[in-house]
């Protein structure tokens, strides 16, 4: 069974799905990114499916669960690059992705991973901490 | 229509006797109809092919249009009127081409003259004539038809531009009444530019829709969950007060999706969401 | 490949065999000229069918054919497995339903992702499906 590789590029995690996955390497992933997660304490999880020319419910099912995951773990998860005919199916088929962030590719994900980064409110509340202090 | 071996050989010979009388009498009859849009020597070249054609059609014997001996006669008329039908000429002055041969035997042969086997034969070839005729109209109304085809898929290209406003944000000013077909290929090319130009934001205009009805607008509805799958906002611009009323009227639910009341709004709207998103990164 | 094209099979009995009825969908479906978006939907209707076949029929066999309705191409995928059959068909077409543990959306997606769905079944009695997808 093939493994997919998860790098590491600064904070972030970076998973570009390059094979026609079988239900076993899905699995397999979901629990190397959750290790690699905790391991590096990355708070971002880029999962770019550029090369998947479907999504089926099994797989989409894992992409929910990874963001689950790794919310849990205090990682963003940003699912990046579905290909319209892939969106347009999923559509039909019924599923939402519910819990999943997109964008349109690897840049906008990190762009948009960078933004939610920058809301988190407890920044600042350490930042006023260390004022008082 | 078919002809007997000795009808056919006896009518090659008829048209072969008179050649040039018959195709310099045949160009008048078609020319004078067309008034000038096809020149003189271009008509002529025709109907000496016709012609050519059609007397090697009728030496082979067993003269039917249909048969192998004859493919070089279709193969003629299909040509004129392909190239009638591209050019804009009406059925009629397409027909004519053929039917002028009729005139042209009238004026070349003396006809109240002729013994009765002559004005048989004729008889018989005024059908072949007729036949051919109608080979050459269908063939005609083919092309017209493909012509139509051609220009119904290029005008839904043109119906549908995808256009770039602003850095990351493309339009889609959709015009026209929108059916299921057209509906589908909008959402694809939408999606597709999506990606092509990395814009996180799709402004779908409809103020050039006359209605909506319930699948165009479930249609809409899927486009926007789509693109919002795959990472993309779609704001719909430019409902009509009449629009509004039916889709709540239908009960459709357009939920959270941004609506604005013209597309300088959703612009407006978008570059607002690129502003704040901006700000919230450089934090 | 052209309409003259016989059945292909693929047996279901692993979890790689899911993998390769999609890689054999998705070439007939690219030969018989479907357009992206329908090879897409029936790629994935597939999938989620073979892996039912695996998970719940308890493994089986996919037969693809490409077909010709005198008008016009199509795919047609069967499935069919000896397992313990769907003793409520309704239920197992309602959207979210799963006694597997899945997203529930396999039978009732997959339908709403091809032009014909058959589906014949009964308790202990196995399932067969079959769906066919047109070209446009």
């Amino acid at each position: 069974m093939e493994r997919v590789p998860v790098l590491k590029i600064g904070d972030i995690l970076l998973v570009s799905i390059q094979v026609d996955m079988q239900d076993q390497t899905a699995l397999a992933l979901q629990e190397d990114l959750s290790d690699r997660i905790v391991a590096t304490g990355c708070h971002g999880v880029i999962i770019d499916i550029t090369a998947l020319d479907i999504v089926d419910s099994f797989v989409g099912r894992m992409l929910s669960s990874i963001a689950a995951i790794s919310r849990v773990l205090d990682a963003e998860t940003v699912v990046v690059g579905m290909r319209p005919a892939v969106a347009i199916t999923l559509v039909e088929l019924g599923l939402s992705l519910d819990g999943i962030r997109t964008a349109l590719n690897v840049e906008l994900g990190m762009e948009l991973l960078a933004r939610s980064r920058a809301d988190e409110p407890e920044d600042l509340g350490i930042d006023g901490l260390s004022a008082t202090t | 229509m078919g002809l007997t071996a000795e009808e056919s050989g006896r009518l090659a010979a008829l048209l072969e006797t008179h050649a040039d009388k018959l195709t310099a009498s045949w160009t008048d009859a078609v020319a004078a109809p067309l008034r000038g849009r096809l020149t003189r020597a271009e008509l002529l070249r025709q109907v000496q092919d016709l012609h050519r054609t059609l007397v090697e059609a009728l030496q082979a014997g067993d003269f039917d249009l249909s048969a192998e001996a004859a493919a070089s006669l279709r193969a003629t008329l299909v040509e004129m009127s392909r190239s009638r039908a591209r050019q804009g000429f009406s059925a009629a002055e397409t027909a004519v081409t053929v039917f002028g041969l009729k005139k042209a035997l009238f004026d070349v042969v003396d006809v109240r003259g002729a013994d009765p086997q002559v004005l048989a034969d004729l008889l018989a070839l005024g059908l072949v004539i007729d036949d051919l005729g109608l080979f050459t109209f269908e063939t005609y109304a083919k092309t017209r038809e493909e012509l139509i085809a051609d220009q119904a898929e290029q005008l839904l290209e043109l119906a549908t531009p995808v256009v770039k406003l602003w850095e990351g944000v493309v339009a889609i000013p959709l015009v026209g009444t929108l059916d299921s077909a057209r509906a589908q290929v909008i959402m694809e090319r939408l999606l597709e530019t999506l990606v092509e130009t990395g814009s996180p934001y799709a402004i779908i205009d409809i103020t050039g829709v006359p209605a909506v009805d319930t699948q165009v607008a479930q249609h809409i509805l899927k486009t926007v969950v789509a693109a919002r799958l795959m990472g993309a906002e779609c704001i719909i611009s430019g409902i009509r007060p009449q629009i509004a009323q039916t889709i709540v009227a239908l009960g459709i639910e357009f939920g959270d999706i941004a609506t604005k009341a013209s597309l300088a709004d959703a612009l407006r709207h978008a570059l607002r969401m690129i502003e704040a998103n901006r700000k919230a990164r450089s934090n | 490949m052209t309409t003259d094209v016989g059945p292909q099979m693929v047996t279901i009995a692993a979890d790689e065999d899911v993998v390769r009825v999609r890689q054999l969908v998705r070439i007939v479906a690219v030969g018989a000229k479907l357009s992206l978006v329908d090879q897409t939907k029936l790629v994935t209707a597939a999938s989620e069918l073979a892996r039912n076949t695996l998970v719940y029929g308890g493994g089986g066999g996919a037969e693809v054919t490409v077909v010709d309705s005198g008008r016009r191409t199509g795919i047609r995928i069967v499935f069919a497995d000896d397992g313990p059959g769907i003793a409520d068909l309704d239920l197992a077409l309602t959207d979210g339903y799963t006694t597997g543990g899945g997203l529930g959306l396999g039978l009732s997606g997959a339908r709403r992702l091809v032009d014909e769905f058959e589906i014949d079944t009964a308790a202990g009695r196995g399932t067969r499906i079959t769906i066919t997808k047109w070209a446009r």
